[in-house]
């Protein structure tokens, strides 16, 4: 269990000449099965550097690995498979497409990943199982995603990041939509899943009191150096 | 997966999309029955008058001659004398003949006087006879037979009495012939409707007391005299042709328009009815660009609001991309929206095109004479619905390209 799933090195990336955001990685190493929390202020460049390891910004120079591959020098196509396949991505709010049916949004990743898909014997199946996992109330799925709570929707994001079982989770400050009650009950409900799955959670926050459910602290500003 | 999605969204959006598509029908509709109406038009409108091989009358040009004669518009320059059309009825290749005498009138619909056979050799609408509806055709001289829109605009029926006026627009009224509705023709669609037919004796004999388009003065021949007269006509205003081989169509038409003894003109209605459609079809050919242009516009309507829609779903842009669709499978999910968008217009407007036909397709027969073929798509129109499609395709492609251009930019950075 010792191998990187995530490896950077000597990254450097600004979005344009003219753009004084310039900002260089000198390493970033992330162990399989680690649970990361990736501390930071807004503006810090966190959400560059998820950009950046999920592939949709191409760095200028460097090298960034997941699972072993350079996904830096893939196509854009193949970024965007590779993406399907090996990471689930929780966003802060809005995860869900709104007009679709809560298993339709658990299932999304499913229709671009043929990976992901082939591992599930039934899909739907294992879509509610998970919701019934997540605590999430049993008719959930009769449901439109817009029509649930901001909490409850975040679950489902859960659901949808955990589905087929990636290697990588991605949650970029999930909680921070929810209020604190709910945000412990959501990262216990979390948290268990990411366990039973064993996938490799890196999760991005300012809140430094969640960094006990952590194996690992980083703060951004130790990784990151901006340059002008 | 992606169908069912996109049509979700649709769906999610239902009253911008319905707007859109209702408006878009309405337009496809415009368009389609514009392009109906105006194919039905020329067929009806040529099918004014068929199986006549020949229309003889003074010397005219051919479209004020068909007017005159077929649509009973404007007035004859002269008239042929009845030895220049007993010459012609005459001759070998003639098969039949039925001579017309216009120029007066009732309550302004025109007067034609013609023979009983006209009943028989007038065809309309590819070979269609004229029936009678009710009661006879002229068993007296002063008997009246009237087209159908004669009878229903004036209340007529069998037996009413009517005057016959001299002139078209006169105050000056043969009322000392009255006559008598003898027979009410089906209604046609052809300008027979408009008009009141009696017997050529019977123009002969208004005008016993008449000279020179005025009646003369004290003069009054009583009707029982007049009906022991000779009313054979002196002149008749045209005359329609049938002829025996449809070879010696031109040789006739050479033959009548070169007769040395009267300046008269032969022309062929077909030939004439599509010189005439040549002038009033401009109009149906600018209705139908400006449909054209209607759906453009509509179109770009569309557009509108999915450029509209677009900053509203940057967010679930990201959610895609998050998932792996690539920014292409982006621009095909816009792309898709406007098929399915054009898709359901297209059905839409179908539905209410047929839908509007069926109901107003014995009314417009009815008031216009134009009966509107609802028959099922031609080749043409799945042409257009196809080029419609496309022209969407192409036109979505300006949103979708800025959503694909967003959805390269906007990472994992969702915006509201």
């Amino acid at each position: 269990m010792n191998e990187n799933i995530i490896k950077i090195d000597s990254v450097r990336f600004y979005w344009s000449k003219k753009s004084n955001f310039k900002i260089f990685i000198q390493s970033l190493e992330i162990k399989k099965g680690e649970k990361v929390l990736l501390l930071g202020e807004s503006g810090s460049g966190k959400t560059t550097l998820l950009s950046l390891l999920c592939g949709f910004l191409t760095p200028l120079s460097g090298t960034i690995s997941i699972n072993g591959n350079e996904i830096n020098k893939l196509s854009s196509k193949s970024k965007d498979e590779y993406r399907a396949d090996n990471i689930g991505i929780i966003f802060q709010q809005f995860n869900l497409l709104p007009y679709a049916g809560v298993i339709d949004n658990i299932l999304l990743p499913l229709y671009f990943s043929k990976i992901r898909s082939n591992s599930i014997i039934n899909p739907q199946e294992t879509a509610v199982q998970l919701c019934k996992q997540l605590r999430l109330p049993d008719d959930v799925i009769n449901y439109k995603a817009n029509s649930l709570s901001v909490g409850q929707q975040q679950r489902v994001a859960v659901a949808r990041a955990l589905i087929g079982n990636p290697s990588l989770i991605i949650a970029d400050e999930p909680t921070s939509s929810i209020d604190s009650a709910a945000q412990q009950i959501f990262l216990d409900l979390m948290f268990e899943q990411i366990y039973k799955n064993e996938s490799t959670l890196l999760m991005v926050s300012h809140d430094k009191s969640l960094s006990s459910r952590f194996d690992r602290l980083i703060d951004i500003n130790e990784i990151i150096t901006r340059e002008n | 997966m992606l169908l069912k999605l996109s049509f979700n969204s649709l769906y999610a959006r239902l009253l911008t999309v319905g707007m859109t598509v209702l408006a878009i029908s309405f337009s496809l509709m415009l368009y389609m029955s514009v392009e109906k109406l105006r194919t039905s038009a020329y067929t009806s409108f040529t099918d004014t008058i068929s199986q006549t091989d020949l229309i003889v009358g003074a010397r005219a040009s051919s479209v004020q001659l068909m007017l005159y004669s077929v649509f009973r518009i404007g007035n004859a320059t002269n008239n042929i004398t009845w030895e220049s059309y007993q010459d012609i009825l005459n001759k070998d290749e003639v098969d039949w003949a039925v001579p017309i005498s216009l120029g007066d009138s009732h309550k302004g619909f025109r007067v034609m006087g013609t023979t009983e056979e006209f009943f028989t050799r007038y065809k309309y609408r590819g070979g269609q006879s004229i029936n009678i509806k009710k009661g006879h055709l002229f068993d007296d001289l002063y008997d009246v037979v009237l087209g159908a829109g004669v009878a229903e605009k004036l209340q007529y029926d069998i037996n009413t009495p009517l005057i016959v006026s001299h002139g078209l627009q006169s105050f000056s009224d043969h009322d000392d012939q009255p006559f008598k509705v003898s027979g009410i023709l089906e209604k046609t669609g052809t300008p027979v409707d408009n008009t009141v037919i009696v017997s050529l004796a019977a123009i002969e004999a208004i005008h016993v007391d008449w000279s020179t388009g005025a009646k003369i003065p004290g003069q009054e021949t009583p009707i029982e005299e007049i009906r022991k007269m000779d009313l054979s006509p002196k002149n008749i205003t045209a005359a329609l042709l049938g002829v025996k081989s449809k070879l010696t169509i031109f040789n006739l038409q050479r033959w009548i328009n070169n007769y040395p003894e009267e300046a008269m003109t032969a022309i062929l209605p077909g030939a004439a009815l599509q010189e005439l459609w040549r002038v009033v079809g401009v109009v149906e050919n600018l209705l139908l660009g400006i449909s054209v242009v209607v759906i453009f516009t509509t179109l770009i309507g569309m557009t509108a609001i999915m450029f509209s829609s677009l900053s509203e779903r940057r967010r679930e842009m990201a959610i895609w991309r998050a998932m792996g669709a690539s920014p292409l499978t982006i621009v095909g999910l816009l792309m898709l929206e406007a098929i399915f968008i054009s898709l359901i217009s297209i059905i839409l407007s179908l539905v209410l095109l047929f839908a509007s036909l069926s109901v107003l397709q014995p009314w417009i027969d009815y008031n216009y004479g134009i009966l509107v073929n609802i028959e099922m798509l031609s080749i043409n129109d799945i042409y257009v619905f196809v080029l419609f499609i496309f022209a969407s395709m192409l036109i979505s492609l300006l949103p979708a390209l800025r959503a694909y251009w967003f959805s390269i930019n906007d990472g994992m950075t969702i915006k509201i």
